[in-house]
């Protein structure tokens, strides 16, 4: 529960989803559900040479079993807050 | 940090209340271009879904790039798409499409998810 509440304040930033075939597409967060699935809008792929599969797509589902990293932009995290977030979560609350 | 006055507030409840269901509804009777766990692209219209991601997929293509030769396509039909074996579904922006030269592209196939 504690990411997926995570990711819905992320909704409207610019993130970077690489995914487990290495496949790195970056875009506009516009949902995720409780399967940490992610929707991305205006996306373009990091590597469009090496990875022409995806040219004429602008907005995709990314189902949350393929994710390998989402990078965040550094100022977009409150790192304390979610360091709190966590902790309680581990604690069991 | 982000959000903490009033109006940016209640723009992250809205954006709450529409975050919590990526569904795929907004793509069905669309041209989507599929992904799947084994590097291949797939593109056809969606008709259906279920929570599982499992997909149907009607007038469907595989598209086969290869490093040698122009992109290939190979028709396939009718298809239900395992939500297993699915990494990305892609709504295809048919002009954007239609201006590419795929005798043109050259790329490695895809590799294939591992966990």
């Amino acid at each position: 529960m504690l990411f997926f509440s995570y990711f819905k304040d992320l909704v409207g930033q610019e993130v970077t989803v690489e995914l487990k075939n290495d496949l790195a597409i970056r875009g506009t967060l516009h949902s995720v559900d409780q399967y940490l699935n992610i929707k991305l809008e205006n996306t373009r792929v990091v590597d469009q040479d090496k990875f022409p599969h995806m040219l004429s797509v602008r907005n995709c589902f990314i189902r949350g079993s393929v994710v390998r990293y989402v990078q965040l932009p550094p100022d977009g995290v409150d790192v304390d807050l979610l360091h709190d977030a966590a902790r309680r979560e581990a604690r069991g609350a | 940090m982000t959000g903490l006055d009033p109006e940016a507030k209640q723009q992250r409840t809205f954006n709450c209340s529409m975050a919590t269901t990526t569904g795929l509804e907004s793509l069905v009777d669309q041209i989507i271009s599929v992904i799947t766990n084994d590097g291949r692209n797939i593109v056809g219209v969606l008709k259906g879904f279920d929570q599982a991601t499992n997909i149907i997929l009607d007038e469907s293509h595989e598209r086969v790039f290869s490093t040698k030769e122009g992109v290939q396509q190979h028709v396939l039909g009718l298809y239900i798409i395992r939500g297993d074996n699915i990494g990305v579904i892609g709504e295809l922006d048919e002009e954007l499409d239609a201006s590419l030269d795929f005798s043109k592209l050259r790329a490695h196939p895809l590799k294939p998810v591992v966990h």
